[in-house]
C-alpha cells in the first residue's frame, strides 16, 4: 500500500515537473519571439515615427522614437511635392483590371481543366506550366520590343494587357479546389439542359469563391507592389505607378535629405495593403499555407 | 449515340472556349518572347537598327565578361540569405506551435514585411543603414560598436542587403512552416513520447521530415525568385554599390538592355539566367525525388 502511494506521489510530482518544464520553456519561447517581433517591427515603427519629426529630430543622438510634437506636414507636403495621387490611382488601375478580368479567365479556365473534357486537356495544362518556369528577365526584352513597337511604352497597357489572359498560378490553385467539388452537380446540370458557362456562374464560381478571393488578393498585392515592369514602360512622372512615385522620391529627396518625406510617402504607399491584409488576414493566411502545403 | 457525341463536341468547344485565354496568353507573352530571346541572343540587336545573326559571340563575350562574373557571383552570394531564413522561419514556426499567449499577434506582425512593398522597405532600409545616422548603427552604438556606411562598403552590402531580405521574406516561410506543422497528426508525437524520445529525436524524426515539402518548396522558389532580385538593388544602391559589389544578374542585364540598347547581349545573359534557374531547380527536384525514395 504504502509502496503503491508512494509510487502515485513520484509520478504526480514527475507530471507536476513536466508541466513545470513546459510553462517554463513556453516562457523563455514568449520571450524570444518577443524580441524578435520587436526587430520584425522595430524598422517600420521608425519609418512611422520618421515621418513625424522635425529636421533636428531627424539627426538625433541617442535617436529619438516619439517625437516631441507630432508634425503632420509632411503628410501635406507629400500630396504637392510629388504625383502621389496620380501614382496610386494609376496602380489602382493597373491593379483593378488586371485582378478582375484575369481572375475571370483563369477561373473559366480552371473550370475547363479541372471538370471538363476535351483532347490534349493535360498537355495543354502542362505547356501552361511551363510558363512558370520561364522567369521574367527571360521575357522582357522582347516583350519591351512588342509593345514599343506598338507605340504602348509610356502607357500602363504594357502591365494591364498580359495579365488579363490569367494567371497560371492561379489556375493551378483554383483547379486543385475544383477536384473536391463532385461532378455529379456538374452532370446534373448538364442533363437539366444548363450551358457551360451557365454551369460555371451559377455553380462553380459560387463554389471556388473563398479561393478566387484569397488568390485575387494576393494577386492584387503582388501587382501593386510591382517594381521592375513599371519601372520598364513608364516614364512621365503622372504615368507612374505608386512604387515608382515613391522611389523616384527617394532619389530625389534623400540628397536634399528630407527623410521625413520620403517616410511619410513610404507609409502613405503601405497603408492600403495594410489595411487590406488586416481585414483580409485570415484568408491570406489560409491561401498562402495551403499553396504553399499542397501546391 | 448520336447524342451522346453531340453533347461531347459541346464539351469539347466549350472548353477549349474556356482555356483560350490562357493558352494565347501563353504563346503571346512567354512563349514567343522566349524564342525571341534565344534567337535575339545569337545577334547584335541593339532594339532599333538591323538583327544581324553573329552567331555564339555574345555567349563567348560573356565568358569574359568580368562584370557578368561579377553580378553571377553576387548574385549566388545573396542567396545565403535563403539557408538562413529557412532556419529562422522554422524555429519561429516550432515556438509559435506552441500554446503560447499571443500567437495570433505574432503571425501578424511577422508577416507584416512581406506585405510591405518592396520599393518602401528599400528605401527605409536604405536610411536604416546610413553611417551615421541609420537604425542600425544607432543600435550597435548600444554596444559600443562604431558601424560601417553599409551600403558604401563593398564588403558590408552584400551582408546588408541578405539580412534586409531576410527580414522581408521571413514572416513567408515562418507561415507555411507553420501550416505544415499544425497538420502532423498529433498521435505521431504521442508515439515517439510513450516510446521515449526525447525532444531532439523527435525534432530529427518526426517533425524535418513530415515539413520536408514545405523546405523544398521554399527552397525552390527563393532560389527562382533569389536569382531575379533586382527592386532592393536598384533602389538601395543605383549605380550596383561600390565597385559595383551589389549589382545582380538581372541588374545587369537591365543596364545594358535598357540603358545601353545592348538588346542581343542582355538576351544571352537572360537565357544563360533562365538556363541556369532550370537546372537548379531540375537538380532539386530530382534530390527531392531520391531522398523521398529513402524515407520510405
Amino acid at each position: 500500500m504504502e509502496v503503491v502511494l508512494e509510487k502515485k506521489a513520484e509520478t504526480k510530482v514527475k507530471y507536476r515537473s513536466e508541466k513545470q518544464n513546459k510553462k517554463i520553456t513556453n516562457i523563455i519561447i514568449f520571450i524570444l519571439l518577443s524580441i524578435g517581433a520587436i526587430f520584425m517591427v522595430a524598422p517600420l515603427l521608425w519609418m512611422v515615427s520618421t515621418s513625424f519629426k522635425d529636421i533636428q529630430e531627424v539627426y538625433a543622438l541617442p535617436p529619438i522614437w516619439i517625437p516631441e510634437s507630432f508634425d503632420f506636414i509632411k503628410y501635406k507636403e507629400i500630396w504637392e511635392k510629388g504625383p502621389l495621387l496620380n501614382g496610386i490611382f494609376n496602380s489602382l488601375i493597373v491593379a483593378v483590371s488586371v485582378t478582375v478580368i484575369g481572375t475571370f479567365t483563369s477561373a473559366l479556365a480552371a473550370f475547363a481543366f479541372g471538370k471538363m473534357n476535351f483532347p490534349y486537356k493535360n498537355q495543354l495544362f502542362l505547356l501552361l506550366l511551363t510558363a512558370m518556369m520561364i522567369p521574367y528577365p527571360v521575357v522582357m526584352i522582347p516583350q519591351f520590343m512588342i509593345f514599343s513597337q506598338i507605340g504602348w511604352v509610356d502607357t500602363l497597357l504594357p502591365l494591364i494587357v498580359p495579365g488579363l489572359f490569367g494567371n497560371i498560378i492561379m489556375i493551378f490553385f483554383l483547379r486543385q479546389y475544383l477536384s473536391s467539388v463532385p461532378n455529379s452537380i456538374i452532370e446534373a446540370a448538364k442533363i437539366d439542359g444548363c450551358s457551360y458557362f451557365k454551369i460555371f456562374y451559377k455553380i462553380i464560381f459560387p463554389l471556388v469563391r473563398p479561393a478566387v478571393a484569397a488568390q485575387l488578393i494576393l494577386w492584387f498585392m503582388a501587382i501593386w507592389n510591382d517594381y521592375l515592369g513599371p519601372i520598364l514602360y513608364l516614364n512621365s512622372p503622372e504615368k507612374q505607378t505608386l512604387q515608382l512615385v515613391i522611389a523616384n522620391f527617394n532619389s530625389t529627396y534623400a540628397i536634399q535629405s528630407d527623410y521625413p518625406l520620403i517616410m511619410a510617402a513610404s507609409v502613405v504607399s503601405l497603408l492600403p495593403m495594410l489595411i487590406v491584409f488586416i481585414i483580409f488576414q485570415k484568408q491570406i493566411i489560409e491561401s498562402v499555407a495551403i499553396s504553399g502545403v499542397k501546391g | 449515340m448520336k447524342t451522346t457525341s453531340k453533347l461531347y463536341q459541346s464539351e469539347r468547344r466549350n472548353a477549349y472556349l474556356f482555356v483560350a485565354a490562357p493558352v494565347i496568353g501563353f504563346l503571346i507573352f512567354t512563349l514567343a518572347p522566349t524564342l525571341y530571346s534565344l534567337y535575339g541572343s545569337f545577334t547584335n540587336w541593339n532594339g532599333l537598327g538591323q538583327m544581324n545573326f553573329i552567331g555564339i559571340q555574345n555567349y563567348i563575350d560573356l565568358l569574359t565578361d568580368e562584370s557578368f562574373h561579377k553580378t553571377m557571383y553576387n548574385t549566388l552570394f545573396m542567396m545565403l540569405g535563403i539557408p538562413i531564413g529557412l532556419v529562422l522561419a522554422l524555429l519561429l514556426a516550432l515556438g509559435l506551435n506552441r500554446a503560447i499567449i499571443g500567437t495570433q499577434v505574432f503571425r501578424v506582425l511577422y508577416y507584416v514585411p512581406v506585405i510591405s512593398s518592396l520599393a518602401a522597405i528599400s528605401i527605409l532600409w536604405q536610411w536604416a543603414y546610413n553611417g551615421d545616422y541609420g537604425l542600425v548603427n544607432q543600435f550597435l552604438g548600444i554596444f559600443g560598436i562604431d558601424g560601417p556606411s553599409w551600403l558604401m562598403n563593398k564588403d558590408t552590402v552584400k551582408p546588408a542587403l541578405i539580412l534586409m531580405t531576410v527580414w522581408k521574406g521571413l514572416g513567408y516561410s515562418m507561415l507555411l512552416y507553420l501550416a505544415a506543422l499544425q497538420s502532423v497528426p498529433k498521435t505521431y508525437y504521442e508515439a515517439a513520447r510513450l516510446d521515449g524520445a526525447n525532444a531532439f529525436q523527435v525534432f530529427k524524426n518526426i517533425t524535418l521530415p513530415m515539413v520536408k515539402p514545405v523546405t523544398f518548396f521554399i527552397v525552390v522558389t527563393s532560389i527562382i525568385g533569389g536569382a531575379q532580385i533586382f527592386t532592393e538593388i536598384n533602389v538601395m544602391t543605383p549605380t550596383g554599390g561600390p565597385e559595383y559589389s551589389s549589382a545582380t544578374v538581372v541588374f545587369y542585364i537591365w543596364q545594358k538592355a535598357f540603358g545601353n540598347f545592348e538588346m542581343g547581349y542582355g538576351s544571352a545573359m537572360a537565357v544563360v539566367l533562365g538556363l541556369f534557374i532550370f537546372a537548379f531547380t531540375y537538380i532539386q527536384f530530382k534530390v527531392n525525388e531520391k531522398s523521398s525514395y529513402d524515407l520510405d
